[in-house]
């Protein structure tokens, strides 16, 4: 047990000054017809601009529930989000300024499949307006920063399952959102894929330096990935620890077998199987 | 590999097989021409019919009859589907009409569509309307309903407006209904003129039949009859032929195009 004494592991959340998220007291209830169900209870938390924070839990524990509220798909039914200050949801009303700045990549890839590749990448600027040519353009330039140049008048069932989590990813970024929301995104991939994936993310979140909030089961993706790793205990979900990950960038998959990562898996590790 | 090709031989035969029993049967029992003619004569009398000028008259009102009418139940049904399929509340409260006059038989209408619209090719258009509209309209509702609800997450988390989730995907996604609805529809419209000119009118192959009936020429009946099939037939695989074009990302496109 004295193998992660060097990982700070803290309950607590610091406040930041200028935080790209802020989450107050969120709680969510499930009302199903013989009762009710507290998924979600006490979540206070600060992400910063440009961190990239990981949600791990057990199976249950409110992890989709908390990123879909973030991504103002659900409306907690107790406490606040603010998207970069501004509060996402005024009454019953989702605020559009909040939602412009989110992009959002599922488990499934859930692309269209009456539209090509370039059109899926494409779609959300054609909802927002930007004329053809130039959406066109930036799904052109999306294929080559994610890796599927070349499959851009393809149809998504003519791709494989990794190259269609591409292309998800590829039309969240589309926008250019200050914050991209995944569920795990690699969740349906084998581990060689999902290594690989791994690294674009890193790379692509270097690059773009937006803030990422990544939902996973993978302690060894979390530890990978992270800046910070919040670990979420079941029934009913809540925070339990704040992890940081102080590993040199970029992070090399090599780096997985260095001590000091070794010593975040175990200490997460063994925090999980407390739960049990 | 056989397979491929097994439909394209075994068709044919079949078809021939059966035009050789009813030969046979017609000769060796001595049937009557005036209740079953035997095909050889029945191919005569086409023949026949196709050299006069005012069968291709006939044929033309039957298939303006049967397309008009076709395309008004393609317009109408996808609108009131679309419209239907998007306003719940008000699929709920229209339901019970709709299912009412869904079963309700339509050809039982005709007399007054006669009364309303006369005996001219206006009742059939109607009547062949009526008729396709249904599977049209209950099939663009079922398309829009089941849009996946990852596919809605998308849109919702992408702020798209109500008009840009039905333009983008809900009618996207109907498409490969509607085409189902329309391949029966069509085959519903053919069905709903030729029954109108039956009941009422001087016009169309419907007509035809009757006429040739009432002058006991049952030879001339049965290759209307012929005509008849050979024009559903075609009608059926033009709209089963749009199914490539409008939705060629589709699975069903992709595997038929493949074997
Ligand atoms: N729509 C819903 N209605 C009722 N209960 C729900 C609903 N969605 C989730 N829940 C409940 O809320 C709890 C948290 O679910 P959630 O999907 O957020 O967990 P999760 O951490 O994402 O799990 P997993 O790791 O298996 O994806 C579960 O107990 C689940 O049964
Ligand atoms: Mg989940």
């Amino acid at each position: 047990m004295t193998s992660h004494d060097s990982v700070a592991q803290t309950p607590v959340t610091r406040a930041l000054p200028d935080p790209m998220i802020r989450l107050t007291d969120v709680e969510q209830r499930y009302k199903t017809r013989d009762h009710d169900v507290l998924a979600l209870t006490d979540v206070t938390l600060d992400i910063g601009k440009g961190e990239f924070l990981v949600l791990l839990g057990p199976s249950g524990c409110g992890k989709t529930t908390l990123l879909r509220i973030i991504a103002g798909l659900l409306q907690s039914t107790g406490g606040e989000v603010k998207i970069d200050g501004t509060p996402l949801w005024t009454k019953n009303t989702r605020n559009d300024t909040a939602m412009q700045e989110l992009g959002v990549v599922f488990q499934e890839a859930n692309l269209f499949p009456w539209m090509t590749i370039e059109q899926n990448i494409a779609l959300p600027l054609k909802l927002r307006g930007v004329g053809k040519a130039e959406r066109l353009a930036r799904a052109r330039e999306l294929c080559a920063t994610v890796g599927i140049s070349g499959f851009e008048k393809r149809w998504p069932r003519q791709l494989s399952g990794g190259m269609r989590q591409r292309a998800a990813i590829a039309r969240a970024l589309s926008t250019r959102p200050k914050i991209l929301l995944m569920d795990e995104p690699f969740g349906a991939l084998d581990a060689m894929t999902r290594d690989a994936m791994n690294l674009e993310l890193q790379r692509i979140w270097m690059e773009t330096g937006c803030t990422v909030v990544l939902v996973t089961h993978s302690i060894r993706e979390a530890v990978f990935l992270a800046d910070r790793v919040l670990l979420l205990s079941p029934r009913p979900g809540r925070m339990d620890t704040l992890t940081e990950i102080e590993i040199d960038r970029p992070r090399t998959t090599y780096v997985q077998s260095s001590p000091e990562f070794q010593n975040y898996e175990l200490a997460l590790r063994q925090r999980l199987d407390s739960f049990a | 590999m056989l397979g491929k090709y097994a439909s394209w031989i075994a068709t044919p035969l079949l078809l021939v097989l059966l035009v050789l029993i009813w030969e046979a049967y017609v000769t060796i029992f001595d049937v009557s021409p005036f209740i079953l003619p035997g095909p050889g004569a029945v191919w005569d009398a086409t023949l026949v019919l196709l050299s006069e000028p005012k069968t291709y008259s006939h044929i033309g009102i039957t298939v303006y009859e049967t397309v008009v009418g076709f395309l008004l139940a393609v317009v109408i049904g996808i609108v009131f589907g679309g419209v239907l399929g998007k306003i719940r509340w008000l699929e709920r409260t229209l339901n019970p009409l709709i299912v009412g006059l869904q079963v309700m038989p339509k050809v039982a209408l005709i007399p007054l569509f006669i009364v309303w619209f006369g005996f001219g090719p206006t009742s059939k258009v109607v009547l062949a309307a009526v008729i396709a509209f249904f599977p049209i309209m209950t099939n663009t509702i079922l398309g829009i309903k089941s849009v996946e609800s990852g596919h809605r997450d998308v849109m919702l988390a992408l702020n798209a407006s109500r008009w840009q989730t039905f333009r983008d995907v809900e009618l996207q996604n109907a498409l490969p209904f509607i085409l189902t609805g329309m391949e029966v529809g069509i085959v519903l419209a053919t069905i709903g003129a030729i029954v109108g000119e039956y009941l009422g009118g001087s016009q169309g192959l419907g007509y035809m039949a009757v006429a040739t009936l009432n002058a006991f020429d049952v030879t001339s009946m049965f290759g209307v009859i012929f005509l008849l099939t050979i024009l559903g037939l075609i009608l059926y695989f033009a709209v089963v032929m749009l199914r490539r074009y409008v939705t060629p990302w589709h699975e069903a496109v992709a595997s038929a195009r493949d074997s």
